[in-house]
């Protein structure tokens, strides 16, 4: 017949925020290190290849960083201004950056001086970037262009003038070495094509942009600015996707995770969001202490670097996997015999029987199971289960109510016994969930427990705790009243006057009333 | 093509099947059970019902096997007979008239022809252990008035009786004495047991008795919970007992095993036990049966148990204990608080069933398809503890959803409430928790319903309260990106002076809601959920609310507790009609715009169909149960009848069933009995039954034309027609392929003169009146309609004498019927 039906556990809502994979994930960060820069951070940079080192420009230096130290392994000084967007190229062996005064310098990692220098543009370049070709380098500036350099011989080769407005973020195309973006405050991103002298698409933001990313595979383009974060689609000629407005001040910079599931942004109000990048729901958010102004995910999300406008760098950690390396266990003989047939694989013709899987019962509802309802009691009663989830606590009170052999499993205990039944009721008594089953079981050990009273001082002073927790429940309770009374009688003015109203309104002779609470 | 007779009240289906103990064939393939005026006999194996047993007019009370032809049973009935069956073929083979109702039946080996019943002959609560001689007789009907007391002031119950030992005793067991009586001796032994008021002996009491099958050993249960095994009972003073304990409540049934090694106790905590060898030791457990033993049996072969449960179950049990098959009649047990539904799925009916399940059972094959669990908490069977109890449920959206309510009430103060919300699983087939609300209200919910509107795109549901408000759920998408869902919230709380909301409605579009607030009816939108109007007649409390439909959408009914029954124009809004009728229950029909009223007078109940836009009644029915009746439902037929008379106009789309308090389920019929078959002795008869042939009209309407002609010149309705069915020429003709059949020459004459021989049935006119009486009479007391399965019985009973029945002319073979039945009529004078 029918197998024994384990206790319903009732189960509660989850006040706050929702435990989900991705919450899982992104927390699962070491504490911050904090790492104190000269200025404001405007851009860090993974170097694509091991070990993942990083740029970090603040003010007039770039310094690069190991992926666990905390001084920076080397530093690019020599500039006059302030330096912009150092950016390393796809083999990670070159560095390139913007400046303050219109030069784009190329760095090789292991050098100290800069090794060409491109001069062209007449104001602040800031942003740059290389082309998929790595012979190129493509750089916008607040002169309002863009313009594509050589590598080799360090010549301007292109200048597009198409932007209206100071050039401010810019990538290129990871696939086609031809291809590259640039967002201006113009409030448009165009697309550009080396091979033809003007822009092949333009999009319009509808804000000054101020971050443009393409995806991976080049058909999605996110781009940034004002509040907004706006997802085109390139196959589609530039269609608008989606638009996702969940910062409430400007968004500085964006980043996608390395699997490219999720989308980052970082914004002036001092929040990073994460995006699912099939629903473009927010899945996750952090905080920081200041306003964003860069950031940038090492290879397999292992470490989350955000720069702050207060100059502060903060470097995040991945867990390393908690790798308990279980010792081997030494097996016994008839291990084997257990274990033989498990392992077996399922042959083409072969009819796979599954045993019914054995429904593993709680400790607490073996005991119930066997009517040993003190017991259950006991178990449930005890401070790892009360504190954790007293949920089942009051579940399994609520049982052995049901089952009219409450004041049974409560009778008879020690002080001991009776001081733990005691704790439970004043640390829960007083909530909502669980106040009828308790106070239920209340009223039974003050019945029981009546003649002995005055015969322990723990218990008593437990008792008085008790009366006390009612006492004040009650005046809460009380004042609660009074308050919703008042609250009434303010409703009740508002509703007459809605109610006159309504009334003018039907004039086809309905007998109408009126009266909606919610 | 349907014959338009009265319409009758017949119970369908759902009798009890543990009233009585279940008794297994010798061969433990079949088991035999008594239920309402029949016995079944099952299938062991497939749980299937084999043959149903009709004959008796009255309750059956007992059965057995012949002892001396294991092949035969006997049953006794309270209409004072006891009949001899052949149950392989579900044949009587005899009916003893003993001429006073018969409450129990034993049978012994050793008494090879007399049985024993229990009578009570004189006062009524005076009952007797008595032996009936059965006379040897070669006729169908013999008096058996030859009875021989053996026992005086015994329990009426046979679970009190029990003859040990191959019948050189039996004991009787009467409140607190145990009783032997010797036959070879004939003297009586008489054991009291102290029934002090002091605490310990209080419960004393015995409940049932036991006789080992070899040794001189008594077993009797007691109210306590104790088995007691009485021995050396022929002394009066050496006489001992041992003690078994280990039921808390009494012990309802015991039985010994074959061999008589074993004991096997039942009580109301539903657990099997079996007692090894006498010993308090050596009990095995059978536990978690599902309700209170009633009954248990052992098979003659000993390799099967059998136990009979208080939600009208029987549960086969192997020799090791375990349960092998269940045999499960419609669960009776409880109150009904859900009321009848109808799954709109599998148009089964559903009700509370088992503690904490819904049941949902076939009306077509009388059978419990499947019970579902809504409680889902190991249930306590224990006198006096209050269980959860299933209060309200519905089914939505064409069956995809159920609502089920369920609360606890253990003092005023105290109510626990949850409400749940299934979602039917078309892969699993079954429906799926999907919603649990804890305290939808603060009080006892009085009435859900869902807005079965067909093109409303959301899953409305409403719930009405004693807290005074109504509230609206609706589904809504909990889907996020990891995971797609979908959950019931509340939507929407309305109120109406803090009255008490005692009924919910919607109309049949869904647009708008009817909600009953004590005396006063509310009308509110469905869409802004704003208050429409209010209807108020000031004339009780409202029970009953319900839209009309169809052409009557227009239409609002309500019934007050006062007796006043409300119609109201939703267009005019002002009261159309009102009627003075005590109303218990208003069902209206979904398929038409009917509705059925069942009104409740101290006389009994009656029945009112009426469209609401007529204040005449389409049909009235007094007197369709002298009880009170609870429920009733609509039920949609299959295949719409086709009545032409404006009285029968409303059974045309669905049929009506009611339950009564004392939970038998009944409904209407105006099938003469020949044509409603229950669906096993349809299967009986698939070998004679005509297919759907041409020839089938033929016939078909050459009968109709029959019956008419004969009801203008025999009065009787129900003469014994020769039908078509019955006739070997043409059953073999119709049977007979095509290729293989003589030439349509041959045939002809045959099949001609087949027909031809009905007409000679119309000069029967001798055929006694009293015996159509009884069948008349039959046909209202039982609850299938058995003339026709009887006829086919008496056919096969002729043909046993003579087997060369086919090779009888037709017009022979009704002679002899002819014969027969006035024999029979001549045994019935005398």
């Amino acid at each position: 017949m029918a197998g024994y039906k384990p206790v319903a556990i009732q189960t509660y809502p989850i006040l706050g925020e929702k435990i989900t994979q991705d919450t899982l994930y992104w927390n699962n960060y070491k504490t911050p290190v904090q790492i104190k820069e000269f200025g404001a951070v405007s851009k860090v940079d993974f170097s694509p290849q091991p070990p993942y080192n990083y740029a970090v420009t603040a003010s007039s230096r770039i310094h690069i960083y190991g992926r666990y130290s905390q001084e920076p392994i080397k530093t690019f000084s020599r500039f006059k201004d302030t330096a912009y967007c150092a950016t390393f190229r796809q083999d990670g062996r070159l560095l390139v950056a913007g400046s303050e005064d219109g030069g784009v310098q190329l760095f090789d990692i292991s050098g100290r001086a800069p090794l060409r220098q491109f001069e062209g543009h007449t104001k602040a370049v800031h942003t740059v970037d290389f082309t998929a070709d790595k012979y190129h380098v493509v750089s916008g500036a607040d002169d309002y262009t863009v313009k594509l350099w050589d590598i080799p011989n360090s010549k301007e080769i292109l200048t597009f003038k198409e932007h209206s407005d100071y050039v401010r973020c810019g990538c290129a195309s990871k696939l086609n070495p031809d291809l590259f973006i640039t967002g201006s405050y113009d409030h448009t991103v165009k697309m550009f094509d080396a091979r033809t002298n003007t822009s092949v698409l333009s999009v319009e933001h509808g804000q000054p942009v101020e971050s443009v990313l393409l995806f991976p595979s080049g058909g999605l383009l996110v781009s940034a600015g004002g509040r907004y974060v706006k997802v085109w689609d390139m196959l589609k000629g530039g269609q608008l996707l989606v638009s996702l407005k969940n910062h409430h001040k400007t968004v500085t910079c964006l980043c996608l995770s390395s699997s490219g599931q999720r989308l980052l942004s970082g914004s002036l109000d001092r929040k990073v969001k994460v995006y699912s990048t099939t629903s473009y729901k927010v899945v996750h958010s952090f905080d920081y202490a200041a306003s964003i102004l860069s950031l940038a995910l090492a290879h397999e999300d292992e470490t989350i670097v955000v720069g702050m406008t207060n100059g502060i760098l903060s470097v995040k950690h991945r867990k390393s996997e908690a790798k308990k390396e279980s010792i081997p266990r030494r097996r016994r003989p008839a291990y084997r015999t257990f274990i033989k047939g498990k392992n077996y694989m399922k042959q083409r013709d072969d009819i796979l029987i599954n045993r019914p899987a054995k429904k593993h019962l709680e400790l607490y509802d073996r005991d119930l199971k066997h009517f040993r309802i003190s017991k259950a009691l006991d178990r449930v009663l005890d401070p790892t289960c009360t504190i954790k989830t007293p949920e089942i606590t009051v579940s399994i009170i609520k049982e052995l109510n049901r089952r009219g052999v409450l004041a049974n499993a409560l009778a008879g205990r020690d002080e001991k016994e009776i001081s733990h039944v005691l704790n439970f009721l004043i640390r829960h008594l007083s909530q909502p969930r669980f106040a009828p089953v308790l106070i239920n079981a209340a009223e039974i050990i003050i019945d029981i427990y009546l003649p002995v009273i005055g015969q322990s001082p723990v218990v008593d002073k437990k008792f008085l705790l008790l009366q006390g927790l009612v006492e004040k429940e009650i005046d809460y309770q009380r004042e609660l009243l009074e308050t919703l009374g008042m609250m009434d009688m303010l409703f009740a003015t508002m509703r007459r006057k809605e109610g006159t109203s309504v009334l003018e309104h039907t004039s086809d002779g309905f007998p109408e009333n009126k009266k909606i609470e919610s | 093509m349907v014959e338009e007779e009265n319409i009758r009240v017949v119970r369908c289906g759902g009798s009890e099947l543990n009233f009585r103990r279940a008794v297994f064939s010798a061969d433990s393939k079949y088991i035999f059970c008594v239920s309402g005026d029949f016995v079944k006999v099952y299938s062991t194996v497939t749980e299937e019902c084999v043959h149903i047993l009709h004959g008796h007019r009255n309750l059956v009370t007992g059965i057995q096997l012949n002892p001396n032809n294991h092949l035969q049973l006997y049953s006794c009935s309270l209409d004072g007979t006891i009949k001899l069956w052949d149950y392989i073929d579900g044949i009587l083979i005899k009916t003893f008239i003993v001429g006073c109702k018969l409450h129990a039946l034993f049978t012994v080996a050793q008494a090879e022809d007399s049985v024993f019943a229990i009578v009570n002959k004189e006062k009524p609560d005076i009952f007797q252990l008595v032996s009936v001689k059965l006379p040897k007789s070669s006729s169908q009907e013999v008096e058996a008035k030859e009875l021989s007391f053996v026992l005086d002031y015994i329990n009426q119950s046979p679970k009190c009786i029990a003859f040990g030992n191959e019948g050189v005793y039996v004991a009787a067991v009467r409140e607190f004495y145990l009783s032997v009586y010797f036959f070879k001796k004939k003297t009586t032994s008489r054991f009291t047991l102290s029934s002090s008021r002091n605490k310990k002996h209080a419960k004393n009491n015995f409940t049932c008795v036991a006789c080992h099958p070899t040794e001189d050993c008594i077993a009797s249960g007691h109210m306590d919970g104790k088995i007691r095994l009485w021995r050396n009972f022929y002394d009066d003073k050496k006489y001992t007992y041992t003690c078994l304990h280990w039921h808390h409540d009494m012990v309802m049934d015991l039985a010994f095993s074959v061999t008589g090694t074993s004991l096997l106790s039942g009580g109301r905590e539903s657990v099997l036990v079996e007692w090894r060898d006498a010993t308090e030791k050596n009990k095995e457990f059978l536990p978690r049966l599902g309700a209170t033993i009633e009954h248990i049996s052992v098979s003659p072969a000993g390799d099967l148990f059998c136990t009979s449960h208080s939600d009208n179950k029987i549960i086969i049990i192997h020799r090791n204990l375990e349960a092998s098959a269940v045999i499960q009649g419609l669960v009776k047990d409880r109150s009904i608080f859900t009321g009848l539904m109808i799954d709109p799925r599998t148009k089964a009916l559903v009700l509370n069933g088992k503690p904490g399940h819904l049941q949902f059972y076939s009306l077509q094959s009388d059978k419990q398809l499947y019970n579902l669990d809504i409680i889902q908490q190991e249930y306590i069977n224990d006198y006096g503890l209050i269980q959860i109890e299933l209060t309200k449920a519905a089914f939505g959206c064409f069956g995809n959803w159920l609502a089920t309510v369920e609360q606890r009430q253990e003092k005023e103060t105290e109510l626990e409430l949850q409400m749940k919300l299934w979602m039917y699983n078309k892969k699993t087939q079954g429906f799926i928790l999907n919603t649990k609300i804890n305290m939808p209200h603060e009080d006892c919910i009085t009435a859900l319903c869902f807005c079965n509107a067909e093109k409303s795109e959301q899953p409305t549901l409403v719930t009405a309260s004693k807290d005074g408000y109504f509230k609206v759920w609706i589904l809504t998408d909990d889907s996020d990106i990891y995971k797609k869902a979908v959950g019931w919230t509340c939507d929407f709380v309305g109120s109406y002076h803090k009255y008490q909301a005692t009924n919910c409605c919607f109309s049949e579009d869904g647009s708008l809601l009817a909600v009953s607030f004590e005396e006063i009816v509310t009308i509110w939108d469905s869409v802004t959920w704003e208050l429409k109007c209010t209807f108020c007649q000031r004339a009780g409390k409202i029970r009953h609310l319900c839209f009309g439909r169809l052409t009557c959408s227009k239409y609002l009914l309500g019934a007050t507790e006062n007796g006043i029954l409300c119609c109201w124009n939703l267009l005019s809004c002002a009261l159309e009609w009102n009627a003075k009728l005590n109303v218990r229950v208003m069902e209206p029909d979904p398929n038409s715009e009917n509705i059925a009223a069942i009104s409740q007078s101290s006389v009994g109940s009656d029945l009112f169909v009426f469209k609401p836009s007529e204040p005449r009644p389409l049909y009235i029915q007094k007197g369709i149960s002298r009880e009170e009746v609870q429920w009733g439902v609509f039920v949609p037929r299959d295949v719409p009848e086709s009545f032409t008379s404006e009285a029968y106009q409303w059974l045309n789309r669905s049929q009506f069933y009611f339950l009564t308090k004392s939970q038998s389920l009944l409904t209407f019929s105006t099938k003469s009995p020949e044509e409603k078959l229950t669906p096993t002795s349809k299967q009986l008869l698939a070998e004679e039954s005509l297919p759907t042939t041409p020839f089938y009209f033929i016939l078909g309407k050459h009968r109709q034309h029959q019956d008419e002609k004969l009801n203008e010149t025999l009065e009787n309705e129900l003469v014994q027609l020769p039908l078509t069915e019955n006739i070997p020429a043409v059953s073999e003709l119709l049977h007979t392929p095509a290729h293989v059949l003589p030439s349509a020459a041959f045939l002809c004459s045959m099949f001609v003169n087949s027909l031809l021989l009905s007409k000679e049935t119309k000069s029967a006119k001798e055929i006694p009146e009293d015996v159509d009486m009884e069948e008349e009479k039959e046909s209202e007391d039982s609850d299938e309609e058995n003339d026709f399965i009887e006829k086919v019985q008496d056919t096969n009973n002729t043909g046993l004498g003579e087997d060369i029945i086919h090779q009888l002319s037709k017009s022979e073979e009704k002679e002899l019927r002819k014969f027969r039945k006035i024999d029979y009529s001549w045994i019935a004078a005398l």
